[in-house]
């Protein structure tokens, strides 16, 4: 887990909160998505500039208490899942620095 | 009105909405006359304008028209919108309220068009076209919706003899003064009949399941959406419409009762509904 990534909500979805449940609308595919607690807090940090190291340790250890390394390694996997559905881009450098995206 | 081209023209009107089509062809007028019986009837002011030209099935060189593909698509083209598949290429100008198509003689394929045009005309307007029965009960209709083999046609077939059937397979829905109303359809299913053209104020949709006994359970706001998010007609990959789909699906699941129905295939379920319902 060397390399940095970084998220980035990715434009052609609608993301709606209803009472405590985040939904996601795929333009691409007219998917509906509903995410769970953890992977609303990826979108919801998603700005494209901050590690996922640092939204793992922020916003995911505390409110799971779970240590940071399994953190991250799920994190991670949630991510790349959440970027095959299109929901997400994933990338090794922050997008604002023009990163290729996965 | 008609122009020198086209000089046929009949106005179809579907939830108050009235579509002039032009054509050259008299007998698509009159085969389009029986495809849309009781939603046909001359209006002086037309809300849209379609002319239509009849292309043979056999033309080959015709490559939007290849009589082959399926999907459907719906494409943003600046301010137009683009409506194609095997059997149709049409566009529309939602400023000049005024359309042109090309498709094959076939009622279906017209039949196509007006839905997937309706699905776009309405999102901008916070309705929808859903897959769904719809019937009138007491002044109130009611939606049933489901997949495929859920019964919305079995129910709409089991519904009292003095209930209106909105339509056994798409229903369409319109947001007027903060009020959601059923409208009925030409657009049949099973049941090959035409629904009443009329309307009447929703009061309820219900997610379908059979079983050995009829029960309504309320659904949380999630379900409610989902529900009905998965039953909307649409087909534009456009982000802004997606957007407004899902918006109008969301308004309407906070607005109208979104339940999930349980029956038992015979017509003691329809006492669930009436007065009270």
């Amino acid at each position: 887990m060397s390399t940095a990534l970084y998220l980035l909500r990715s434009d052609n979805v609608a993301a709606r909160q209803i009472g405590e449940e985040l939904m996601i609308m795929s333009a691409r595919d007219s998917a509906l998505f509903s995410l769970n607690e953890t992977a609303a807090i990826l979108w919801n940090a998603a700005d494209g500039s901050t590690p996922l190291a640092e939204i793992v340790s922020r916003d995911i250890c505390p409110a799971f208490d779970i240590d940071a390394e399994t953190a991250l390694r799920d994190a991670t996997e949630l991510a790349h899942g959440l970027a095959e559905r299109g929901i997400l881009q994933v990338g090794n450098q922050p997008f604002d620095a023009g990163s290729a995206s996965t | 009105m008609t122009d020198n081209a086209r000089p046929h023209s009949l106005d179809v009107g579907i939830g108050g909405v009235h579509v002039r089509l032009r054509t050259d062809s008299p007998d698509f007028i009159t085969l389009m006359a029986d495809r849309f019986r009781g939603f046909v009837g001359h209006v002086d002011a037309p809300d849209h304008v379609f002319d239509v030209d009849i292309v043979p099935v056999t033309y080959a060189e015709d490559e939007s028209l290849d009589g082959i593909t399926t999907e459907v698509r719906v494409l943003r083209d600046g301010p137009k919108w683009r409506l194609l598949c095997g059997d149709f290429d049409a566009e529309w100008d939602p400023r000049t309220r005024h359309g042109h198509v090309r498709l094959h003689p076939s009622p279906y394929s017209l039949d196509s068009v007006l839905r997937i045009l309706h699905t776009v005309m309405l999102a901008e307007q916070g309705g929808m076209l859903m897959h769904a029965s719809s019937v009138v009960l007491d002044g109130k209709a009611y939606l049933f919706t489901g997949v495929s083999g859920a019964g919305k046609t079995t129910i709409s077939r089991l519904a009292p003899d003095h209930a209106h059937l909105l339509t056994d397979e798409m229903s369409f829905i319109r947001l007027e003064d903060g009020e959601y109303f059923a409208y009925g359809t030409p657009f049949a299913g099973e049941l090959a009949t035409p629904g009443a053209n009329m309307r009447a104020p929703l009061a309820g949709i219900f997610l379908l399941a059979q079983g050995p006994d009829n029960r309504i359970d309320p659904l949380n706001a999630g379900e409610g959406i989902r529900a009905v998010m998965a039953n909307i007609l649409y087909f534009a990959k456009d982000d802004a419409l997606t957007a407004k789909v899902f918006d109008n699906a969301i308004a309407l699941a906070a607005r109208v009762p979104v339940k999930r129905l349980t029956f038992f295939p015979d017509a003691r379920v329809w006492d669930l509904f009436g007065p009270t319902a």
